[in-house]
């Protein structure tokens, strides 16, 4: 069995069981084992990287010094997670000088990063240790009438040269994935730009104006539903749209779901079981549309 | 003023110390085409951000005017960008290390040094729910792993980073 250390970042265990929930019956169901390894902490995103990014991939080198010591590479679920971690990982493991100066700053912690794993997003996962063939041989719903627009969040891509994911300008895997569960991956206006979520607390008119966009957009396209792989991009277009009736007196109803949560749908896991009610938005609409 | 050969103008000091910080090496590479401008999703919904006059600014070395104002912290870090520059600027970087800058000056917004606090109290920006703690059985899921918050406060002190919160204490 294929086992990885789980990195479960901060934004899922403080708001979204339904992500943590589905992403571990989906894995546990298709053989990849999760260990949840103790002394974790921030993955140093963005925010923190803006205060000093020196202790963003201090803090980030650490968290992959946990997997190291536990001779386990590392997914995550959050994609900004997997954006902090892997490209530190990226970094480190390509810059030797860069490598020297957070090794000093982690000796302090008593680690020492080596470069010896990879940091996977729960996506990657799917595809090298389950792969489209076996998940879809899993799949035991009918997804067919489903339109899915899909929306990986940015820092599953970019920066490209370090995540070295997908084309970060014409990319396909998310979308692939999502049509190996039967559904439709629609195209919609502006599908690869950003939900806005991190400008969300500094400038909450503008983050709200971005996901606005996307919300617009993806029900212009006549989206069922819009799949995410981010914690993050789910807030920003969940609690967005709450955020959007008060603000823009604009009632819009589209439902969010996590990649994780449609698989887990797709495999006939009860929806019961999957803490759906934590959705601001519901997902009947889309539940009624599986078979 | 006549410069002696070989002195620095004041554009070029700010723009050497921008590049010189992690994340800043290539802002002088950029020729002002636009790119990032025209990639921006942020630059679509409001006037108040533009990574090109960003850029600009800085290689003009109006420090001030960017380190003191709004116009840095509103990039969505979306990297959008960097992807399309055609002369490789790492601008959305370029922006990390102009924040950098400003939080050593001692331009931090609020919601930044609440991050700041949450990572030396709890080792996270985002606290843990203790409502979600406590129903995490409920929904089948494992206690959460202690929070390795010791090791983030030994690492925040070498690299300087804890005086942030004291620093924004000390100006209340």
């Amino acid at each position: 069995m294929t086992s990885y250390a789980l990195f479960l970042g901060c934004t899922i265990p403080a708001r979204q069981p339904s992500y943590e929930v589905s992403a571990r019956r989906t894995l546990a169901k298709l053989g990849v084992e999760l260990v949840d390894l103790a002394n974790m902490t921030c993955c140093a995103p963005p925010p923190v990287q803006s205060l000093d990014l020196e202790t963003g991939l201090s803090i980030a080198a650490y968290n992959i010094c946990l997997a190291e010591e536990a001779d386990l590479n590392m997914v995550t679920l959050c994609t900004g997670c997997f954006e902090s971690l892997a490209m530190t990982n990226a970094m480190l493991k390509e810059n030797e000088k860069l490598k020297a100066r957070v090794n000093h700053i982690l000796s302090r912690a008593g680690k020492e990063f080596e470069g010896s794993k990879e940091v996977k997003h729960y996506l990657q996962v799917l595809l090298d240790d389950v792969g489209p063939k076996r998940l879809k041989e899993n799949v035991s719903k009918n997804l067919s009438s489903l339109k899915v627009a899909s929306f990986s969040g940015c820092h599953l891509l970019r920066p490209s040269a370090l995540l070295k994911f997908d084309d970060p300008e014409k990319p396909h895997i998310f979308d692939d994935l999502i049509e190996t569960l039967g559904a439709k991956s629609i195209w919609y206006r502006n599908k690869l730009k950003c939900c806005g979520g991190l400008l969300r607390g500094y400038a909450d008119d503008v983050a709200l104006a971005i996901a606005r966009e996307k919300i617009v957009n993806t029900t212009k396209a006549g989206a069922d539903c819009i799949v995410t792989l981010c914690p993050f991009c789910f807030l920003t277009l969940d609690l967005g749209q709450v955020l959007m009736k008060s603000t823009f007196h604009e009632e819009y109803n589209m439902p969010i779901l996590h990649y994780s949560e449609l698989l887990a749908l797709a495999l006939g896991i009860d929806p019961t079981e999957l803490a759906l009610q934590f959705h601001k938005i519901k997902v009947y609409g889309v539940l009624n549309k599986i078979g | 003023m006549k410069r002696g050969k070989g002195e620095r103008t004041a554009s070029q000091a700010f723009s050497d110390v921008v590049a010189s910080h992690l994340g800043g090496e290539t802002i002088t590479l950029c020729y002002q085409c636009g790119t990032c401008a025209s990639s921006c999703p942020v630059a679509r919904v409001t006037p108040r951000f533009n990574p090109r006059e960003v850029i600009k600014l800085s290689l003009l070395g109006e420090k001030d005017e960017v380190l003191s104002g709004n116009a840095i912290w509103l990039c969505c870090s979306c990297y959008n960008c960097q992807e399309r520059c055609p002369q490789k600027v790492e601008i959305a970087d370029v922006i990390y290390a102009l924040r950098n800058i400003a939080v050593k000056e001692g331009n931090i917004p609020n919601i930044y040094s609440e991050f700041a606090a949450g990572l030396i109290d709890e080792g996270r920006i985002v606290p843990i729910s203790k409502f979600l703690e406590k129903k995490r059985p409920d929904f089948g899921l494992p206690p959460i792993k202690p929070t390795g918050v010791d090791a983030v406060r030994k690492i925040l002190a070498i690299t300087g980073f804890d005086k942030i919160k004291h620093e924004k204490e000390d100006a209340l």
